[in-house]
């Protein structure tokens, strides 16, 4: 794995490997000393177009436990305001000796631009590229679901997510979250399951490994899902100019946001997700969002686990990273 | 001017013979031109086993001159028509300022005459600015030196029905032709690449097959209730091409063209997330890809037109969605019309010199040009090597943009001479020397 633009582009045994890996660094995070000398002497970029002050925190302290030095190089209040090009930004990061890139870009495949047109030899990983992908955040997910639903409520190394039934609820038309997802968890053989209204549905679907619904209540009730994603739903795209994708927000809430009434009708193991940040009352009422069924706190301490797995297997190669070395056996 | 005798030429293909070219016209053809073989006045030209066609029209190419003198010139640009068959283009009216009024007209039309290379032709803006709300003068565009007969806002479509129908009755008075860009604008605001599958996976914005098709349904029957002609510009979808078959059965007066990329490529080159596929119609599926295939091998797309757009590199050197639309064509066109109509025994060379000749001058209602091989015709001509096997390499092609989608590939067909009025632009595969152009 030299680079991680896409979560399609992992094999089982390398979204595994991740996975395990995150599991070992997750054991690390409960250690009084949670820093670990493994990438001392490399640099990681953070370098974002887009504001997210919650993926760069996870990318940087991922990076700061592994002992990497960190750059932050946000486009606000850079010469990228002032309309340098990616690739000068690119030439410039290089020039400093990045060994890694994680860039986060409103456009769709700029992390693959980075990692494919010779203008940086660093790892490229990608944070979120317009409404294309997501990986880590898949990962995390993954890694979320394999520890509530897969085993005893141990980490389960080696095993994926077969037969989990996934429902991701809301916006799929302009989330990387769920691109990202449905493509890990179908290598992973979880049955995704995509819910939302027609007009939130991309044209060409029909080729993706999941099934689509329109009624959140139908699935809940015959799917009896292991656990349901809820993707957030900007409000400006009820507008006219943000294109009209449905008429008001109760009437989405009503359909297809996630409530008490929908979460007891959940079978007594599912869990409850949602990428952040939350529009609550809109995809979620604060009595799911804060439910005992939400894990969506725990999505974010995984978050860093995950993105030290993802920087250590980049950078340090393969293998697992000494001090938290475990057997791992891939499921086929 | 040099006197030129092409030495066993096979005209469009079959039999041969030999051509003489004087005084700016094909002045023998067959024994009556081999009794020059012997004069040491006349340069003998060895064109065994090339096929002779009639100099390459365009009916589309974008020169960028004047505005973005950066990307593209007159002079370049129709150095690299040139050097592709071309005798003559026609410029399209995106530039800055646009060619929206005689005088912007004739200074392109006064460009393409001093630099030589091939006649242009500009294009008259349909409406002011391009802004599709007020008819820019047509009148005094068609009536310019320029002589305008192909008006197109291309680039952005004319989408207020009134003024595409205005514009189909005004043109009417001096035999213009209105070329659509069919886009619905509503229906691909952002669109970045075909709506499909691939669009699906690759998060980017979608430009779907209808709003293209919905405004070739519009047209067609606003051009038969007011009984004029339309031109529908790089028809790029199965359904337009189902929606123009219907049209002429019909009787509608309506011709459209094919690009080659659309001829030849498909959005499954977007996963690379190059914006050299960066194309505005965007590059559409296999299925369409086919179905263009056999509009133009029946006669339904009447034309191949390159849409040749270059660009400064920095504007393909970037994210996709920073990108402009558009790639570079006419040093290509004629290889790829090759590969996929001639080689696969859909087309002769006499359908080629049809639909790239032929028919774009008839519409562009341009006289001397696309006329057929025959004694005391205008010596508008290109001799074609169809057993060349070549790479394409944009450092080595004469136009400025380096946005070919073609980089790398290897292509059949190169183009050895062209000849404008009898004037050698192209020789041995070259360009000739621009100062024995001029002279």
């Amino acid at each position: 794995m030299k680079h991680l633009l896409s979560a399609g582009d992992l094999s089982l045994a390398e979204a595994v490997q991740v996975l395990d890996t995150a599991g070992q660094m997750a054991q690390t995070q409960s250690r009084e000393i949670k820093k670990l000398p493994t990438l001392r002497g490399r640099t990681v970029v953070n370098l974002f177009f887009e504001d997210s002050t919650r993926t760069r925190i996870s990318f940087e302290t991922a990076a700061k436990r592994l002992s990497a030095d960190v750059i932050n190089f946000s486009a606000k209040g850079s010469s990228v305001s002032k309309g340098e090009s990616l690739k000068d930004t690119a030439l410039t990061l290089q020039a400093m000796g990045a060994d890694a890139v994680v860039i986060r870009h409103q456009a769709s495949g700029a992390p693959h631009r980075l990692a494919t047109s010779g203008w940086t030899d660093g790892a490229v990983v990608n944070a979120g590229d317009g409404t294309h992908q997501h990986p880590t955040q898949a990962l995390l997910d993954a890694f979320t679901l394999r520890r509530h639903l897969v085993g005893d409520g141990a980490d389960a190394p080696g095993r994926a997510l077969e037969g989990l039934r996934v429902a991701i609820v809301g916006d799929v038309l302009h989330s990387r979250v769920a691109r990202s997802n449905v493509q890990l968890l179908h290598t992973l053989g979880a049955d995704v399951t995509l819910v939302a209204p027609p007009t939130l549905v991309p044209v060409g679907v029909e080729a993706w490994p999941a099934r689509v619904s329109y009624h959140l209540d139908e699935v809940i009730a015959d799917d009896k899902p292991d656990a349901v994603m809820m993707l957030r739903v900007q409000r400006e795209r009820m507008s006219s100019a943000g294109g009209g994708f449905f008429p008001s927000p109760l009437e989405y809430s009503r359909a297809y946001g996630l409530d008490a009434h929908r979460l007891a009708a959940l079978p007594e193991h599912a869990i409850v997700m949602h990428p952040g940040p939350m529009n609550r009352g809109l995809e979620i009422t604060a009595d799911a969002a804060d439910s005992p069924r939400a894990v969506i706190v725990e999505q974010v301490a995984n978050g860093v686990a995950v993105r030290m797995a993802v920087l250590y297997l980049l950078l340090a190669g393969g293998g697992a990273p000494a001090g938290a070395r475990t057997e791992t056996k891939v499921d086929q | 001017m040099t006197t030129y005798l092409l030495r066993d030429a096979s005209p469009l293909g079959a039999g041969t013979t030999d051509v003489l070219l004087a005084d700016g016209v094909i002045a023998a053809l067959g024994d009556d031109a081999a009794a020059a073989r012997d004069r040491d006045d006349v340069t003998q030209v060895d064109a065994q086993g090339l096929v002779l066609l009639p100099g390459l029209v365009d009916l589309h190419t974008h020169l960028r001159e004047p505005g973005r003198e950066d990307a593209e010139t007159v002079r370049s640009g129709t150095r690299a028509a040139a050097l592709g068959g071309f005798t003559a283009v026609h410029a399209m009216a995106n530039t800055t300022p646009t060619q929206d009024t005689a005088g912007v007209v004739e200074q392109v039309w006064r460009l393409g005459r001093d630099a030589g290379w091939a006649d242009v032709h500009p294009v008259g803006a349909v409406t002011v600015g391009l802004e599709g709300e007020r008819l820019a003068e047509l009148g005094a565009m068609a009536h310019s030196q320029a002589r305008v007969r192909v008006f197109s806002d291309d680039g952005r479509c004319v989408h207020d029905p009134v003024v595409m129908r205005r514009a189909l009755e005004y043109v009417k008075a001096f035999d213009g032709v209105v070329a659509q860009h069919a886009q619905e604008p509503r229906l691909t605001e952002g669109s970045q690449m075909h709506e499909g599958v691939v669009s699906a996976e690759l998060g980017l914005a979608g430009w779907p097959a209808v709003a293209e098709e919905a405004i070739i349904a519009r047209d067609v029957l606003l051009a038969e209730h007011v009984g004029s002609r339309l031109h529908v510009c790089h028809l790029s979808t199965a359904g337009s091409v189902e929606i123009v078959r219907w049209a002429k059965s019909r009787g509608i007066d309506v011709t459209a063209e094919v690009t080659p990329h659309h001829l030849l490529l498909t959005d499954e080159l977007v996963r690379g997330y190059d914006p050299v596929f960066k194309v505005n119609p965007p590059l559409r599926t296999q299925r369409d890809v086919e179905a263009v295939r056999d509009g133009l091998a029946d006669g339904t797309i009447d034309v191949v037109a390159t849409d040749h757009a270059p660009h400064a590199r920095e504007d393909k050197d970037c994210e996709w969605a920073a990108a402009a639309f558009g790639m570079t064509g006419l040093e290509t066109a004629l290889s790829v019309v090759q590969e996929v109509m001639v080689d696969t025994g859909r087309f002769t060379w006499a359908d080629v010199a049809r639909v790239l000749s032929t028919r774009p001058a008839e519409i562009g209602r341009v006289a001397d040009q696309g006329r057929p091989i025959a004694v005391g015709e205008p010596a508008n001509l290109t001799l074609v090597d169809p057993g060349v096997r070549r790479t394409v390499d944009p450092r080595t092609q004469a136009t400025q943009g380096s946005n070919t989608p073609l980089r790398g590939r290897e292509v059949s067909g190169c183009v050895i001479a062209t000849f404008l009025r009898g004037r050698a632009t192209v020789l041995d595969g070259a360009a000739c020397d621009e100062q024995v152009v001029i002279s």
